[in-house]
């Protein structure tokens, strides 16, 4: 699995490959959390799912700790442009109810800007 | 009637085994020609929950062991996976959707192993372990969205 993070302002784009289950959830989660440490002004999570090719449980309950994170400090997490695999998880076990699911990061941006 | 076949093996309840139980028993799975690619992962997906259950909540000290036992008869897939772990109290609160003990975990994972396959039994006593028995067949026929694997 690899984590790739960019701060764009107050949005922090993370990048995603390969797959996400409870051997790899701690390092995606301390990569987060280290940058959700040192940006007290990220606001907004873009979570880019496309080249994710396998998830479970394990893989949403960390998703899921970072957004409820983000919402804490008054923040959002998107999921964008989400693999099929990753998008039947997501609808599965109800995190699709929970955390917005956008097609592109095109829309993720045009959602953060409101438009 | 397709041919019968079996595997066994039995590894450490730890995080890293997840992929390679998950991998082992697809690839074990995909004799069964019919299954379509999506049916594949949908079995990966239920044997990482399984797996992954027994490495969180199986044992009080990590790496007991787990046993898994995956069938072919016919066109129909059974897989076992076990443990001799401390057991769960209460099956069918554990079978709960979003029943968890931990802040970053989303208590799916039988939900998501009961909505994917096509029985799935789940047996434990505590102090003697967790027995989960799932089966699943091809769908085949009918699938216009997703056809056989070539």
């Amino acid at each position: 699995m690899r984590t790739e993070t960019r701060a764009i302002g107050n949005v922090l784009v993370v990048r995603l490959s390969g797959e996400l289950d409870l051997g790899t959830a701690p390092e995606f989660r301390g990569r987060v959390e280290e940058e959700l440490d040192a940006r007290p002004d990220v606001t907004c999570m873009f979570l880019v799912l496309r080249d994710v090719t396998f998830i479970d449980s394990s893989g949403l309950g960390v998703i899921l700790g970072r957004y409820k994170r983000l919402r804490a400090r008054g923040g959002s997490l998107v999921a964008v442009s989400p693999s099929p695999q990753v998008r039947k998880v997501f609808e599965l076990s109800g995190l699709a109810t929970i955390i917005p699911v956008c097609e592109t990061e095109d829309e993720a941006w045009a959602r953060a800007s409101g438009v | 009637m397709g041919a019968t076949n079996h595997v066994t093996f039995e590894f450490p309840a730890i995080a890293q085994n997840v992929e390679f139980a998950r991998v082992a028993v697809a690839c074990f799975a995909s004799q069964i020609d019919s299954f379509t690619v999506e049916e594949i992962d949908d079995i990966k997906l239920i044997v990482s929950e399984a797996v992954s259950n027994v490495v969180l909540h199986g044992y009080d000290n990590p790496g007991g062991p787990v046993r898994i036992r995956a069938s072919i008869d016919g066109e129909v897939l059974t897989v076992t996976v076990e443990d001799s772990g401390r057991g769960i109290a209460d099956v069918e609160q554990a079978r709960r959707p979003a029943f968890t003990t931990s802040p970053d975990r989303m208590g799916m994972g039988f939900t998501i192993m009961e909505a994917l396959s096509d029985t799935l039994d789940v047996w434990s006593r505590p102090g003697a372990g967790v027995r989960v028995t799932m089966t699943k067949a091809p769908r085949m026929a009918g699938s216009e969205e997703h056809g056989p694997r070539s």
